[in-house]
């Protein structure tokens, strides 16, 4: 129990990206399916986040780099800054996904004036 | 100069895109030269390449110059090419730029009046998977993997009609594999602290057994079987070719999965080791299991498929069960059996779909039942189109017998049998489905569509993609000729050295 509350930000990952892989996959509204993929999206992105941060991190910003030696008292102590960065990329991606996926949705509503996946196959049975 | 080879690769096509996008705007004629222009420097760097790895090994590039620094760990993104990718990058560019030159008729008449944005994207797709392919850095692989992703998603909403739902669906499912491959990649972050791939593999025997490393590596794998539609996360695939336009589906059938394989040997055998693999036996079996059931389950629906696009994907799925079981038997023969048939079959989904490509010109679809009469006007074609099928069931002189003989051997070796028999269940399969179609296509009345002029005997699809067509069905057989020069080369030289003979 003590665990979890340590590491909540961890729990709260978890329950994020079960609600959307869920809301992906058990979905049946095109929509909802969209959401579902930007939750698990968060989920993963709060994950990395969680990875790099430190408690009293300091800025990652040497001022007298020449100086420092490898491995460094100073940098064990600043906050990793590769994880943001990284997920400013998935950011994008996430973005650009999204994006797609809601004009794929527009166009099905386009053709058959539904979201609902079970009314749409069967229309596109007929 | 050969120093800035690696990256060339990725900048032809690049460029291309960026150049086709631009003038679609104004003069959309000359998108696709443009594309072509940019795979020709890409797919002549990827050959200079194939002969510098064989003789001098890896060649290895930082972006930007920024190298490792005495002291200071790996700042840059790496791209390497080495003897496991060297091969599929050759292979990618040169389908790419066939395939660029074979559906330009195609492209006019298929997608007639919206063709505008097709190279670009065409090109953009290119640039992800040769980026999947060349990358030295796990987390730069997913970014490559997304922008291949999304031009996909969009090559294949271009059918219109039912291709919306199925790129949607491919869409969902692709997200949730990048989605999967990417969490894995924070579980191998926060163990090892670095993302390059060389730094990764030095690292993780240094950490002994570890859970987080186990579930990145379980999440890694799920996430590539999702993207390369293995068994249980198929659905998507035979819909999204299917309803795609033909010339969609002729870059994406041959390459995109292909790419994913890729990716999931190169975690296999260069980030993780083959020893992790082999004491991870609880997966091993099951994978082989999925593999035989992918093959099985693919083989029967093809059976049932009266389409000509449908079936073909039915045998990307078959395929891909072959190269998923070979790379999880984790033996010498099976593992070589694998990384050939990335290449080879590559070239035969290529060639496939091409000759598809030339019967849909022609017919304007592709039942089975329209392919009457389809011998005696489209010759060359249904003579690749055989050619093709031989490769597919495994018939010697081709490609896809020497890849399936290394495959069974593996399997033999590793006393898996319900793999043997799923492949040959599979070339047995294939057998069936071929005589099926020359008992059609001999049919004395033509389908009125190939009927044409009756004064002339032949009404073969353009040159423009006749002649890639007849090229990659010759390739096979090239191919199959120099498979054991190959092998002996350059895969022998990617396994890894711990394998047991």
């Amino acid at each position: 129990m003590e665990n979890l509350i340590a590491n909540f930000n961890f729990v709260i990952v978890v329950i994020l990206m079960m609600i959307g892989l869920w809301s992906m996959l058990a979905q049946k509204n095109l929509i909802k399916k969209c959401i579902g993929m930007a939750i698990f999206q968060t989920g993963i992105i709060l994950f990395f986040i969680s990875i790099g941060a430190k408690d009293n991190a300091l800025i990652p910003i040497l001022t007298e780099a020449a100086n420092h030696t490898y491995p460094d008292p100073v940098v064990a102590k600043v906050g990793n800054p590769l994880t943001q960065i990284l997920m400013l990329t998935a950011i994008v991606v996430g973005v650009a996904t999204l994006g797609v996926g809601l004009a794929l949705a527009q166009k099905i509503y386009q053709q058959h004036s539904s979201f609902d996946e079970d009314e749409i196959l069967e229309n596109e049975r007929k | 100069m050969t120093e800035q080879l690696p990256i060339i690769i990725i900048l032809g096509p690049l460029l291309g895109a960026t150049l086709a996008a631009f003038a679609a705007w104004f003069r959309p004629r000359l998108s696709q030269p443009l594309v072509v222009l940019g795979l020709v420097i890409s797919s002549a760097a990827a050959l200079k390449l194939v002969f510098i790895v064989a003789d001098a090994g890896a060649q290895k590039y930082w972006l930007g110059g920024w190298g490792p620094k005495q002291g200071h760990g790996v700042v840059g993104i790496q791209i390497t090419v080495d003897y496991l990718n060297t091969l599929l990058l050759a292979a990618v560019s040169g389908i790419a730029l066939l395939t660029s030159v074979y559906t330009r008729r195609l492209v006019d008449t298929e997608l007639a009046g919206r063709q505008r944005y097709f190279y670009a994207l065409f090109s953009l797709l290119v640039t992800g998977l040769l980026g999947i392919t060349i990358t030295g850095d796990i987390f730069n692989l997913y970014v490559f993997m997304e922008i291949a992703a999304l031009s996909s998603y969009a090559l294949i909403a271009y059918g219109r009609g039912r291709a919306y739902m199925a790129a949607f669906n491919y869409l969902i499912m692709g997200t949730m594999g990048a989605c999967l491959y990417l969490l894995g990649v924070g579980f191998i972050f926060a163990k090892s602290g670095t993302l390059n791939i060389d730094d990764v593999s030095a690292i993780i025997p240094e950490l002994g057994q570890s859970k987080a490393l186990f579930v990145g590596f379980v999440l890694i794998l799920l996430g590539a079987w999702a993207k390369m539609a293995f068994f249980p996360f198929h659905g998507w695939l035979p819909n999204a070719y299917a309803h795609a336009p033909t010339a969609s589906a002729a870059i994406l059938a041959p390459l995109a999965t292909k790419v994913a394989i890729y990716a999931m040997l190169r975690v296999m055998v260069t980030v993780y080791s083959i020893d992790y693999i082999i004491h991870s036996p609880g997966i091993q079996s099951l994978a082989l299991y999925l593999s035989s059931l992918a093959i099985v389950i693919a083989s029967f629906f093809s059976l049932t498929q009266t389409n000509l696009k449908k079936l073909a994907s039915y045998f990307v799925l078959s395929e891909i069960g072959y190269m998923v079981g070979g790379a999880w038997l984790a033996n010498k023969p099976g593992l070589t059996g694998a990384m050939v048939h990335v290449v080879a079959d590559a070239a035969m989904t290529s060639a496939l779909f091409m000759a598809i490509g030339c019967i849909v010109y022609r017919l304007g679809q592709a039942q089975l039942d329209d392919l009457k009469g389809v011998f005696f006007k489209m010759p060359v074609t249904m003579a690749a189109f055989v050619v093709t099928m031989a490769a597919l069931i495994g018939v010697p002189p081709t490609c896809g017998f020497f890849s399936k003989w290394y495959l069974i051997q593996g399997a033999a070796q590793a006393g898996v049998w319900h793999f043997v028999a799923a492949l040959l269940l599979s070339s047995l399969v294939k057998a069936i489905i071929l005589f099926r179609i020359i008992e059609i296509g001999y049919n004395r009345v033509p389908h009125p569509a190939i009927e044409g002029n009756p004064a002339i005997p032949r009404n073969e699809a353009p040159l423009s993609m006749l002649i890639p067509t007849a090229a990659m069905a010759l390739g096979l057989i090239a191919l199959g000729l120099g498979t054991s020069t190959l092998v002996n080369t350059i895969i022998a030289k990617a396994l890894p050295a711990a394998l047991a003979p």
